[in-house]
């Protein structure tokens, strides 16, 4: 789960971060207030979605003048921002920050994040801040600094000024960066993240170091201990069928090809999406219905793969360990009985009680196309994507 | 021979009066694994499943003489189950829970650091050595004692190569699903390390999928190691990046950790890869036949 740059800047505060002066709002009046509050002539507005790339996408505005930030305002409040993040939809902005402006010396770049092959923290740094990380990577590396903090012993101070020195940081510089990073430290542990980044980190004409820009991802897995972050999540800000997926404790990912896929397992449902490419067709999404799958989850996997306009065809492949065929089954001729299927669906059953699920399949008198193995049913969904009909005979 | 697990070990199941610790422990005795009583906080005393059930692990060892656990406790115990098992002397630990906070895993793991324990998940359908032992979700009738060793980030597809390499008549020494999360016990080169000493193992299947660098680890120890052929597949090539694939390690960002760059990195070290996942086991047994060709020429 992923906080916008406010949520996550009301973290850095609480925990004794450095952000500019400023304050979020959701309306142009409040807009407005939060201008006249920071006084001056100067503000930046920036929008609040969950992509980065805001700032050339227009996202990010210096005004000046209390007419320009208001019509800059007017802009962004409910429209769509579309960044180089967002996909051609874009993200809906429903709230924007109002900060005062900040004499910058330097703009540095700093991250926390799991490091899985390490299995410690690792704490991120450059001195090329404001740049795309990944592009610093592939063209500077030498630009990037990295500390992997031991979790029994904790972050050493050390490691810090390691860090501050590699920066290049000066006099009470040095100790202002010891400062913040055991404060994200803290932060990233106590709130269970999987990612905390300031791009960019700013040196401030007063030695402060200011915390420009943040951005903060969360553990979904972790969540149920932290309600009070929970409570931060903004569904408009995610796919709708993805969100109504976990609703019913469905991984759901929304992908652009036009045959539905419905399997048990991740690594499974990756697999299928990357066979259905290699027989020509396309995936329209990634569905993994889980190990506990029951008929009433399989109908509403089934119904969020038919509500999509984009499918063509629908594939199952269960491989029933745990889970049953016949009960996958069940669930599959439920769901087409329920919404009705206007598209050819091909069914791949193997393992526990597959037999039993064919068989059910058979009776319901539905156009259901069985396929014989793996290869078969991918090349089958994808015959029938192209051409609306399933060649080979039906059961 | 297998690796991990055999007919001699002596299983317990921590969340063993809960419905999936019941299920399972059904299923694993059915099989034939030979459990010997099994853990519930507050039970203890009781019998469950014609065995009996205890409050720690530490009194399950003591009493039966338990060398391995399976755990099936809910995501916020987990740690605390698998640092319990540890503690007791547990040998063997395979961790079926999905959903463990990442953190939480990071201090197991350190934790674990230089103990003589094999954890084996979290978010894994566990392991078993066929016809012997079974600890884990796997449907045990699919497999058949015999000749191969296969190793999977992934359940399902792990059950695919198993039924592929049962359907080609050449069987497994022993399956080890490791699991889908980025933090994790045993490893590929961890498994590949245990596969290589095995007489019985002649010929290695690898499941990987996108996320992380465990596959161009595996890949660079298999080159400097192992003798056996080896298998590879990679899921997620058409997986967009930046986005979670299900299992929270399945995610691959940039241009790191994608399928192709696992398939380069295996292919650089001499693996067999396969690009469609239902070629695992033909593939094998193709390369098997063709080795004891070259022996008998």
């Amino acid at each position: 789960m992923n906080l916008h740059e406010y949520q996550a800047k009301q973290l850095f505060s609480a925990a004794g971060v450095t952000i500019p002066d400023g304050s979020p709002v959701f309306s142009l009046a409040e807009a407005r207030a939060a201008a006249e509050a920071l006084g001056g002539e100067r503000w930046v507005v920036k929008a609040q979605l969950h992509a980065g790339g805001r700032g050339k996408a227009g996202g990010v505005v210096v005004t000046e003048g209390l007419a320009a930030l208001e019509q800059v305002a007017e802009r962004l409040l409910g429209s769509s921002l579309v960044t180089p993040q967002t996909g051609p939809a874009g993200l809906p902005v429903q709230a924007l920050l109002i900060e005062r402006p900040l004499a910058i010396m330097r703009e540095l770049y700093l991250s926390l994040m799991v490091d899985r092959s390490r299995q410690r923290v690792r704490l991120l740094a450059s001195a090329a801040g404001g740049m795309n990380i990944e592009e610093v990577a592939a063209t500077q590396p030498e630009q990037l600094h990295s500390v992997w903090v031991d979790p029994v012993a904790g972050l050493q101070p050390y490691q810090c000024r390691q860090l501050a020195f590699a920066l290049q940081l000066e006099g009470g510089q040095i100790r202002a960066l010891e400062r913040l990073l055991f404060a994200l430290y803290r932060l990233f542990l106590h709130n269970d993240a999987t990612l905390i980044e300031i791009n960019p980190l700013v040196v401030s004409a007063v030695d402060e170091l200011v915390a420009l820009d943040a951005k903060v991802a969360l553990d979904d897995n972790a969540l149920f201990r932290h309600p009070e972050l929970q409570a931060m999540r903004d569904l408009t800000q995610e796919d709708q069928r993805e969100a109504q997926a976990r609703e019913h404790d469905l991984n759901y990912v929304t992908l652009d090809g036009t045959i539905g896929c419905m399997v048990n397992g991740a690594g499974l449902a990756m697999a299928t999406m990357d066979l259905v490419q290699r027989k020509g067709g396309r995936p329209a999404n990634f569905l993994d219905v889980g190990g506990g799958a029951t008929a009433a989850r399989v109908a509403e996997a089934f119904k969020l793969i038919l509500s999509d306009s984009k499918v063509r065809a629908v594939l199952v492949n269960i491989f029933g360990g745990i889970v049953r065929c016949d009960l996958i089954a069940e669930g599959i001729v439920q769901a087409v009985r329920e919404v009705g299927v206007a598209v050819p669906v091909v069914v791949r059953l193997e393992g526990t009680n597959a037999e039993q699920g064919l068989a059910l399949l058979a009776a319901s008198g539905l156009a259901i196309t069985p396929a014989a193995d793996f290869s078969s049913a991918a090349e089958l969904a994808v015959q029938a994507a192209q051409s609306g009909v399933v060649q080979e005979q039906q059961i | 021979m297998s690796i991990l697990i055999h007919r001699e070990t002596r299983v317990i199941c921590q969340g063993f009066t809960g419905k999936q610790g019941t299920f399972h422990s059904e299923q694993a005795l059915a099989y034939g694994t030979r459990m010997v009583g099994g853990v519930t906080p507050g039970k203890g005393g009781q019998r469950h499943l014609g065995l009996p059930v205890f409050d720690t692990v530490h009194a399950a060892v003591r009493e039966t003489g338990a060398d391995a656990s399976m755990i099936y406790v809910p995501p916020a115990f987990a740690a605390d189950a698998i640092l319990e098992a540890a503690d007791a002397g547990i040998r063997v630990i395979a961790c079926i829970t999905e959903g463990i906070p990442q953190l939480d895993m990071l201090r197991v793991k350190a934790a674990l650091a230089g103990r003589d324990v094999a954890l084996i998940g979290p978010n894994c359908p566990g392991v078993i050595t066929p016809g012997e032992c079974k600890m884990g979700i796997m449907p045990g009738n699919i497999h058949q004692p015999g000749r191969i060793g296969i190793v999977s980030r992934s359940g399902t597809l792990t059950y695919e190569a198993v039924f592929q390499t049962t359907a080609e008549g050449l069987g497994q020494s022993t399956c080890v699903g490791i699991g889908g999360d980025p933090i994790q016990g045993l490893n590929f080169v961890d498994c590949l390390r245990l596969f290589k000493d095995d007489p019985q193992t002649e010929g290695i299947i690898l499941v990987g999928e996108i996320g992380g660098d465990a596959e161009e680890q595996a890949a660079a120890y298999i080159q400097a190691a192992i003798r056996q052929p080896v298998v590879a597949y990679i899921a997620g090539v058409t997986a967009p990046p930046g986005k979670r694939m299900g299992h929270a390690g399945a995610i691959s960002s940039g241009g790191s950790g994608t399928a192709e760059g696992k398939f380069a990195a295996l292919e650089a070290a001499g693996v067999t890869t396969v690009r469609s996942p239902a070629e695992m086991g033909r593939r094998m047994r193709e390369l098997l036949d063709s080795s004891t060709a070259e022996r008998a020429g």
